[in-house]
């Protein structure tokens, strides 16, 4: 396996120490993060800064008695945040979103398929499925579009994307992406834009629909 | 070898403390130090009084229930607490979980480097020193950036922002940001 050679940019790094990226790209950012070690420390590097920041936060006195109130609750039972773990190709933050349950693969035509893992206003996030020598589906349109690649590989018009490789595109990117041949491409796939109805047909059919 | 960590920041003693034996006195102190902190800085960033003071409880409760995942290596006291606050500020606000990356499990029995976990305090004080000496109005966007109230679109824009300098390791990064720093003051 060759080494991680597209990575989240900075922006978007202390975007998300920060908590304000959209959950859909949330989940590619922490996935990205889960495999690639660079971006773990540059991550860690942007929470040292939001730290610092806290330390020199302007104090604001607390209720007398949250300390006792805190205290008398260290013991208590409590249940725990379920930790889902990588499984196969599928990093933890993957699995958390499918809530630890195995893609549920839908056919999109010419051994396409994909698996809505969530989607909503601000926008979506899924699993693609790419035969060898097939055009990976545009997810975007408009807005922001991230894939990382969780197995197999493509290509476009800027580079090779392999494992672990994330791909940021905007409206501006004019490119198609195809599966290399071999395994099967994976990939996770983020679009801040709202759906729209033709927007997850493969890009080759879509002259044929005059989309 | 018996390792001693009184070399450490008052801080990570305490978490390590709190961590390895469990000392509730610790965690007092700890609950002291940065529970005014956590509340000025959850209220900056548009919680009420009353939401403050639940996010407050809930990051301490956090601190106390998830503390084996507290690594000085790799993260100051305040960079921990800060990241939880941040999580626990997006349940309660915006009521979505933000996804984590996956926890580094370390092997069983690794031994403590002092000399890693003092570095990296090391490096975090000269960062703390440049950001200090920046001018008003870039403080001002950089804590906007990391109380979440910039967009990611508001961030990639702002040339003010020294974070095309953070580096492959921790501690380069965090060298190279002063750097930064130091050349936006002129
Ligand atoms: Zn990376």
């Amino acid at each position: 396996m060759s080494a991680i050679g597209h990575h989240v940019p900075e922006s978007m790094l202390a975007a998300y120490a920060a908590g304000s990226l959209p959950n859909a790209f949330a989940v590619v950012v922490a996935s990205h993060v889960s495999l690639c070690g660079q971006c773990r420390v540059a991550l860690e590097a942007h929470q040292n800064v939001g730290g610092l920041l806290l330390e020199d936060a302007k104090t604001v006195s607390v209720s007398s008695r949250l300390k006792a109130d805190i205290l008398s609750q260290l013991d208590a039972p409590y249940r725990p945040e379920p930790v889902y773990d990588r499984s196969g190709i599928y990093p933890g933050p993957v699995m958390e979103t499918l809530k630890g349950r195995k893609p549920r693969w839908k056919n999109l035509g010419r051994g396409v398929r994909q698996d809505i893992l969530s989607e909503g206003k601000k926008g979506s996030v899924r699993l693609l499925y790419i035969p060898p020598g097939q055009a990976v589906p545009d997810h975007g349109h408009n807005g922001l579009e991230l894939t990382l690649v969780l197995q197999g590989s493509f290509s476009d018009e800027t580079g090779r994307f392999g494992v672990g490789d994330l791909e940021v595109a905007d409206e501006e990117l004019d490119h198609t992406p195809v599966a290399d041949d071999g395994d099967a491409c994976i990939c996770l796939a983020a679009t801040d834009a709202p759906l729209r109805f033709h927007a997850f047909m493969p890009r080759l059919l879509q002259p044929l629909f005059r989309i | 070898m018996v390792q001693t960590d009184t070399e450490y920041s008052q801080q990570t003693q305490w978490m390590i403390a709190v961590r390895d034996r469990r000392d509730r006195n610790a965690f007092a102190a700890l609950f002291d130090h940065f529970a005014p902190r956590l509340k000025g800085f959850v209220m900056r960033s548009g919680a009420s009084d009353h939401q403050a003071e639940e996010i407050v409880q809930d990051v301490m409760l956090a601190v106390w229930r998830k503390a084996a995942s507290f690594d000085p290596h790799r993260a100051q006291v305040s960079a921990w607490i800060y990241q939880i606050a941040r999580n626990r500020h997006i349940d309660i606000v915006r009521k979505e979980n933000r996804p984590m990356p996956e926890e580094l499990r370390e092997d069983p029995g690794t031994e403590a480097d002092a000399s890693q976990i003092m570095g990296l305090e090391q490096e975090t004080r000269h960062l703390k020193s440049a950001l200090d000496k920046l001018r008003p109005e870039q403080r001002e966007i950089i804590e906007k950036a990391y109380l979440g109230e910039l967009t990611h679109q508001e961030i990639s824009t702002q040339t003010g922002l020294p974070l095309g300098t953070i580096k492959s390791r921790i501690r380069l990064g965090l060298e190279r940001l002063r750097h930064e720093l130091k050349d936006l003051k002129s």
